[in-house]
């Protein structure tokens, strides 16, 4: 089974925020909530990169092992997901999340984090696929219908890629040795044993 | 001419290098492999959003990794065995002194020693820690002791009711620790007379001997100072983890998480011993915070300063 991944070639990151929409827009996220969002480095200075980022879904997951409930799993292909019932909201997997992830509303008294949300690499949760609840707490679950995620078949310049890691490194170390450089591929270091080398 | 042909020559060298550099910044970009991303990764990567969630502009914060290590490791591996090691010290003390007797036996005439707002204060901190630290240990233990007896779906329930009694008891909680510094804290200034208890061992490890003291004797005063300085750590680090980002970083969230856990830990191990003693550890020491009246004997031998200045005279002519 293949192992999903995302990986963002910052060469070709226009910064255009289509896949921040185009996430906000497929799952219906409530407002203050981003799963998506571009980052841009050395703003207006030499060196500029832009890098889309969301959760990793990385092989030693973080948030996983943090979570006090123990309220995440990891499906066959490798996309770190969580239950929002058993989720109370402590915000510990920010804590140990390198790529800032994990989202919570705002709801209740004082900065009382709701249940947390996050990227489901268009995955859903543990619901039924595609039913009305998965919907309403995970968004659409595009892998159970044979897709990837909406963000990655958005990006107008390809650089946000989204699927089998192998397939979309060897894509992205292509795009490398054709143009003779190439920034790396962002956060794979962190997330996964070995980096884009593996 | 010297003047125009250096001018010249510098002009064509300016000119040389503005059409090699855009070559040379192409072929060496900022980073190009992994190993120079790993170096850069030692410090959070900074950026820019456009969204109004300004502290997203954080790319990758790789401290995350340090915080996750303390919190997986030591803090649930010392704190844990040192919470046991405390029982197990209780249970051996108990074991080998017993129970601490009035060694004249009760006199039956008693006198008070904490009026209605200091037993209050006392109880409502007591009550609110006892909540404060279950769900605080829930919190960081539960996931290995509870959740396997209860199940996931309420071990879920139990520790969201947790996090809200947690964060809600923390006020009167505060209220009452600020009450007993306020009253007590002219009787916990230390003075000559305990380092003589403490000399003595508060006379707690054997018979018959009792140490002088006043109102409060050197070990209280220890756990009177313990108290209100941890509960500082704890409500300073606790309402920065209460209202997240209000007031820091990520950093800062981590440390608070950290120092949090740990002062809670900490305290909790030094209630335990303060139970113990003040009830089944030691014969009368629980009316004092019961219903406030401690027999004449036992506040003699453990207090003995302090009945002095309460009987005045009265008490030198019984003795």
């Amino acid at each position: 089974m293949a192992r999903m991944k995302f990986l963002c070639d910052s060469e070709r990151c226009i910064e255009c925020n289509a896949c921040v929409t185009a996430c906000k827009n497929e799952h219906e996220v409530p407002w203050g909530i981003n799963r998506r969002r571009v980052v841009t480095l050395n703003d207006g200075q030499k060196g500029e990169r832009s890098i889309s980022m969301a959760c990793m879904h990385c092989e030693d997951a973080p948030c996983m092992a943090v979570c006090p409930v123990d309220c995440f799993y990891k499906t066959e292909e490798g996309v770190v997901l969580h239950s929002k019932d058993l989720c109370i909201g402590c915000g510990y997997c920010f804590y140990a999340c390198p790529f800032g992830a994990p989202q919570y509303p705002k709801v209740g008294n004082f900065g009382s984090r709701g249940k947390m949300d996050k990227c489901t690499f268009c995955a859903g949760g543990p619901e039924a696929d595609n039913s009305k609840e998965e919907y309403a707490k995970y968004g659409a679950n595009r892998l159970a219908e044979g897709k990837l995620p909406l963000c990655a078949e958005m990006c107008s310049t390809k650089a946000l890629l989204a699927g089998d890691g192998d397939v979309i490194a060897s894509i992205y170390k292509e795009r490398v040795s054709r143009r003779g450089y190439g920034s790396g591929a962002w956060g794979w270091s962190t997330a996964y044993k070995g980096g884009l080398g593996a | 001419m010297t003047n125009f042909k250096r001018g010249f020559l510098a002009i064509l060298a300016l000119i040389a290098v503005a059409a090699i550099s855009p070559v040379s910044a192409q072929q060496q970009p900022p980073a190009n492999n992994d190993a120079v991303l790993l170096e850069q990764l030692k410090a959070p990567v900074q950026g820019r959003v456009s969204i109004p969630d300004a502290k997203s502009g954080t790319l990758i914060q790789p401290q995350g990794r340090e915080w996750r290590e303390m919190r997986e490791g030591p803090l649930k591996s010392v704190g844990g065995w040192l919470l046991v090691l405390v029982v197990l010290a209780l249970a051996a003390f108990m074991a080998l002194r017993g129970r601490i007797k009035v060694d004249h036996g009760m006199s039956g005439r008693t006198i008070e020693r904490f009026n209605g707002v200091e037993r209050f204060a006392h109880w409502l901190v007591a009550s609110c820690f006892i909540v404060l630290g279950l769900s605080g240990l829930n919190l960081t233990f539960g996931l290995s002791i509870v959740r396997p007896i209860v199940g996931p779906e309420a071990f879920a329930s139990l520790t969201q009711a947790g996090k809200i009694a947690h964060n809600y008891l923390s006020f009167p909680f505060c209220l009452g620790v600020l009450l007993m510094a306020a009253m007590w804290i002219r009787h916990n200034i230390f003075n000559a007379v305990d380092a003589e208890w403490f000399a003595q061992g508060g006379g707690l490890l054997k018979k018959d001997v009792h140490p002088p003291a006043g109102k409060f004797n050197g070990g209280q005063k220890v756990l009177f100072w313990l108290v209100v300085l941890g509960s500082v750590a704890l409500a300073v680090s606790g309402y920065m983890l209460m209202f997240p980002f209000y007031f820091t970083d990520i950093a800062g969230m981590q440390l608070s998480q950290l120092v949090h856990a740990i002062a809670g830990i900490l305290l909790v191990a030094v209630i335990l011993a303060h139970i113990y003693i003040g009830s089944i550890g030691m014969e009368g020491a629980f009316d004092a915070m019961g219903s406030g009246q401690v027999d004449v004997n036992w506040a003699k031998e453990h207090h003995s300063l302090w009945v002095k200045e309460q009987l005045g005279g009265k008490a030198a002519a019984d003795d």
